[in-house]
């Protein structure tokens, strides 16, 4: 059997749902973000695999922005929860509920 | 041989993604989000994005994982308090992921992608197709993206500080 666009977007699919299932059942918010991270990942999996099979470059060049937009997003993501364990002392996402009541 | 590899980096990938989810310590979860992130590179490279592989592997294995590790230890998730798991939040959410999953195969399995031929000719995916598109095509894009990641790097810092200056004023 050879590997077709099929495959990819099922890799992609897996990935983007282990991913899913992270961001649902854990509590530390560094984990949470980890899986988010996976996330994004998993959708680049298709776009590459859309913009191969289509023989363009477009979808890899919008991989290129996604991975800066990225960095950047991680950067600034990391920096909130350092500052929210500062004011808060903890990173579990049952703690964080000054919004409740 | 390339369905050897892709099977050998799939599995790498989602191995290593459930390893990430399903462990409890958090900088053993980040080391596999690394291995993880090396399977999606070689997935990369087997779909001829080179580029894109040398790339993640620098920006999100070099980068972003160090990041995380870094910041894993200077918050130290392990020493805080922690409460178990309700079964009934795990069967949800188990639930929830397996539904978007059959959802997403119900997409790719009715969509009639596995009949779709790969389109004619050589695929161009060398660094100099690469420039040319981004210094033409998407020329206002990239001095977006320059322009985002200041923005990022300041308010990083803007996001360091503003909270030392508070505790002092206490």
């Amino acid at each position: 059997m050879t590997i077709g666009l099929n495959e990819y977007l099922i890799l992609s699919a897996l990935l983007f749902v282990v991913g899913f299932f992270g961001v649902l059942i854990r509590k530390n918010t560094l984990v949470i973000y980890m899986c988010l991270e996976l996330m994004l990942v998993a959708s680049t999996i298709a776009l590459v695999a859309f913009s191969r099979f289509n023989n363009t470059l477009d979808g890899n060049v919008f991989v290129f922005f996604i991975l800066t937009v990225a960095a950047a997003e991680v950067a600034v993501g990391l920096a909130i929860i350092v500052a929210l364990f500062r004011k808060r002392g903890t990173v579990q996402v049952d703690e964080l509920n000054a919004l409740k009541n | 041989m390339a369905n050897l590899l892709f099977y050998l980096f799939s599995a790498l990938t989602v191995g290593s993604a459930l390893a990430v989810v399903l462990h409890k310590n958090t900088v053993n979860a980040a080391l596999c989000l690394l291995l993880s992130l090396l399977g999606v590179a070689g997935v990369f490279a087997l779909l001829d994005a080179l580029l894109l592989s040398a790339l993640l592997i620098l920006v999100y294995a070099g980068a972003v994982v160090a990041l995380f590790l870094f910041i894993v230890m200077l918050i130290n998730p392990e020493a805080l308090p922690q409460k178990p798991y309700k079964k009934i939040s795990v069967f949800a959410g188990t639930i929830a992921a397996a539904l978007l999953g059959l959802g997403l195969w119900s997409f790719v399995s009715r969509s009639g992608f596995s009949t779709a031929p790969v389109a004619e000719g050589v695929f161009a995916g060398g660094l100099k197709d690469y420039g040319a598109k981004l210094f033409t095509t998407y020329l206002l894009p990239v001095q977006v993206v320059g322009f985002l990641l200041l923005i990022a790097m300041l308010g990083v810092i803007v996001l360091s500080k503003k909270f030392e200056a508070q505790e002092d004023v206490e």
